[in-house]
């Protein structure tokens, strides 16, 4: 029939411009060559750590040396995950962490170090021997520090060298610091000392509490401000909001710039954070909270207004036939 | 004063008032149409109903929106979105209604041309569509601004720039029409008196003639046949519907209009669900920020192909470029010579006209897209740019050189 010939090629030629514009030309845009024009692809693992990434980077950046001390890095790594850690052993070593991660918003050379209360439930095992092991390494960001001692945590080398020892306070954070986490509780402990959240009333010092007077606010919002300045000096810039980036950024881009920064913006002094699978998808959730609360709303109601148009045109046509029916 | 009976009924209160029946008459019962339609002849009911949508959907974000630079973005993304009850349906509504505007004003426009509905009586239908293109052209950009993303700023930069006219470097001009050196909250304001009043008001009055200019010339039909519309009307009136060549506006051409609506509202809204990213782009959701220039910078879908017919030229050549590529299609009832209203397919080297047009567009709306650095795509996007330019020229040619199509082809 004519009229569906004409349907016919008026969908293919919206469907061809859509596809041109939207997934070619976004594909084409967000594409990232290596210096002989071959693409690179950007992968998510999983959320899980083993290096290979930082090791490439090395790699395509024609530094050898770089390359070979991240190998033997990350091959360590692998050699302290296959000791068995005992977690009552390493209580004691875990004590050393409370010097600093003190859960009082105390700043320390630049930020404040996070609470390890969820460590071992939202941070991938990996990760956090590697952590132990040389934070700049671990976080793939060694390319900030000319001495990996300059990282805040940089001391922790002259306090945790013995291999049994890492596996031995890993073990103890896997097993005593793995509680349920709600959403909130991953973001506050892997994002928000860096990032504010000002959808959800966060700053990098937390929910910021309601006061009764306004000079306390101003005063709360000063040591606010003071805060952001150190991050500011240590990072360079502050980090951004973090309200709106759920709509900002694709999933895709936000699996692999969570699991390694530096694979989509190189040279960004935002630190591998390490989060594990379900460490991302909580953080994920409040993101979402905050940025896109709307999404169940939508994939809820959706069905039943596109439900409805179908009646409609389902009914209109019969209209449309009973009106049409004396005139061919 | 003339002579008014007491009235028996309300509606017979407003007959004598305003002349109800007749008006209904006048508009829909006999207002005739050509039986020989197709769907796309339902195109104009779409815009009507979408553009109804949008001004909805206005009237709701507006009760919410703060046209300030320092709130904007926060009383769109954080107030309408997760405050303001179902503000999130208005406001995805509106996105992709102002999107999806654009691909059947496309689709209308091409109907036209291909069935020549541009000439011989129907030049001012034809004019004040294009007048209508522009309007919504400078809507979706003004609208485009008042999130005040990164999109949002730096495309109101990129535009506003435009108007220094190359070497003419008239920078004056461009503070002018921003208020300011760099867009703003001065910029900001304005262009939402331009959104939510005065192109609005625009629009209204060019539907209005848009109507108006179809009433006396009648709507084109498949075959480009004359009709006589008085004795079509008679036979149909007299009960020979199957002979008669019309059929009144209400309900009978209606009713095909409803159902087409019930089809475009069904992918509408499936669109405005779960496919909206091409309508409202991800990167418009990070803040304005006049020290951070986004990755890429590209219009919106609907302004790419004269995007890309100013891109790949010098600065000056590619102004003018820009400028011809904005006025051509006002033109085509003057620059088609031929006698013929018909469909293209009977029209001989116009049909091919035609689809080297369609796929040169759609060439350069995707090219427009693309970044330039790679030299495939520029190149590509050249040849397509210069393809638009003398598709013009070449229209004259052929359409002076066609002939006339005898009477019962």
């Amino acid at each position: 029939m004519r009229e569906l010939k004409i349907v016919a090629v008026v969908v293919a030629f919206s469907v061809l411009t859509y596809y041109l514009v939207e997934p070619y030309a976004h594909h084409e845009m967000h594409k990232q060559v290596d210096a002989q024009g071959v693409e690179i692809k950007v992968e998510s693992h999983g959320f899980t750590y083993d290096g290979s990434d930082d090791i490439a980077e090395a790699e395509r950046k024609g530094d050898v040396a770089l390359a070979q001390k991240k190998k033997a890095f990350w091959a360590e790594v692998a050699d302290i995950s296959k000791l068995k850690g005992d977690a009552a052993v390493g209580e004691a070593g875990f004590a050393l962490c409370l010097g600093c991660h003190t859960d009082t918003g105390t700043n320390l050379g630049g930020v404040v170090p996070p609470s390890l209360e969820h460590a071992g439930r939202i941070y991938d095992k990996n990760y956090l021997i590697a952590l132990l092991k040389d934070p700049a390494m671990a976080s793939n960001v060694n390319h900030k520090y000319a001495d990996t001692l300059l990282h805040p945590m940089g001391s922790i080398a002259s306090m945790m060298s013995d291999k049994q020892q890492i596996a031995d306070v890993v073990a103890y954070l896997l097993e005593k610091k793995a509680g349920e986490v709600t959403p909130e509780e991953a973001y506050d402990e892997a994002c928000m000392r860096c990032h504010a959240l000002r959808y959800a009333n966060i700053t990098q010092l937390g929910k910021t509490p309601s006061f009764k007077q306004e000079k306390d606010a101003l005063a709360h919002k000063i040591k606010v401000l003071d805060e952001q300045d150190a991050i500011k000096a240590y990072m360079g810039k502050l980090p951004p909001d973090l309200s709106m980036i759920i709509r900002a950024r694709g999933e895709h881009f936000m699996e692999t710039f969570i699991e390694n920064p530096q694979s989509q913006l190189a040279g960004t002094s935002m630190p591998r954070v390490g989060l594990n699978h379900e460490g991302y998808e909580k953080v994920k959730e409040y993101l979402t909270e905050a940025g896109d609360p709307s999404k169940k709303a939508r994939e809820d109601l959706g069905p039943w207004v596109i439900g409805f148009f179908v009646l409609f045109a389902l009914l209109a046509f019969l209209w449309k036939k009973h009106q049409w029916r004396e005139l061919h | 004063m003339a002579h008014f009976e007491k009235a028996n009924s309300l509606g017979e209160w407003f007959e004598q008032r305003i002349g109800l029946s007749t008006l209904n008459r006048v508009l829909n019962t006999e207002y005739w149409i050509p039986k020989d339609i197709n769907f796309l002849w339902a195109m104009g009911m779409l815009l009507a109903a979408t553009f109804g949508l949008l001004v909805i959907s206005g009237i709701f974000l507006l009760m919410y929106y703060k046209p300030d630079s320092n709130l904007a973005f926060d009383s769109v993304n954080y107030t309408i979105m997760s405050q303001v009850g179902y503000g999130w349906l208005w406001r995805h509504i509106h996105g992709v209604g102002a999107s999806i505007i654009f691909l059947v004003i496309y689709i209308h426009m091409f109907t036209g041309i291909y069935y020549g509905s541009y000439k011989r009586g129907r030049e001012l239908i034809w004019l004040s569509g294009m007048a209508l293109f522009v309007a919504f052209s400078a809507e979706a950009f003004s609208g485009y601004m008042l999130p005040w993303g990164q999109m949002s700023y730096w495309a109101g930069m990129v535009i506003t720039n435009l108007f220094s006219g190359g070497s003419l470097e008239a920078y004056g001009l461009v503070e002018w029409i921003r208020g300011d050196y760099v867009p703003g909250d001065a910029f900001l304001t304005r262009f939402f008196m331009l959104h939510v009043l005065l192109l609005p008001l625009a629009i209204i009055g060019l539907i209005v003639f848009h109507f108006g200019a179809l009433r006396l010339p009648h709507v084109n039909n498949q075959q480009g046949a004359e009709i006589d519309f008085k004795e079509a009307a008679e036979l149909y009136k007299a009960g020979k519907k199957k002979e008669s060549k019309v059929i009144p506006f209400s309900p009978v051409f209606l009713s095909k209009d409803v159902f087409v609506m019930g089809v475009y509202f069904i992918l509408f809204f499936y669109l405005v669900f779960y496919n909206f990213e091409f309508a409202m782009d991800p990167v418009n959701f990070d803040p304005a920020d006049g020290l951070k220039t986004p990755a890429h910078i590209y219009p919106e879908w609907y302004f790419l192909w004269s995007y890309e017919i100013l891109r790949p030229f010098g600065k000056d050549v590619g102004l003018v470029a820009f400028g011809i590529a904005q006025l051509a299609l006002f033109f085509l009832p003057f620059i088609d010579r031929s006698p013929n209203v018909a469909p293209a397919h009977k029209r001989g080297l116009f049909v091919v006209w035609f689809w080297v047009l369609i796929i040169d567009m759609i060439v350069l709306t995707a090219m427009g897209k693309l970044p330039p650095t790679d030299p495939t795509f520029a190149l590509i996007g050249k040849l397509a740019a210069w393809t638009f330019l003398a598709l013009g020229p070449i229209l004259v040619l052929i359409t002076s050189f066609e002939k006339k199509i005898g009477k019962g082809a």
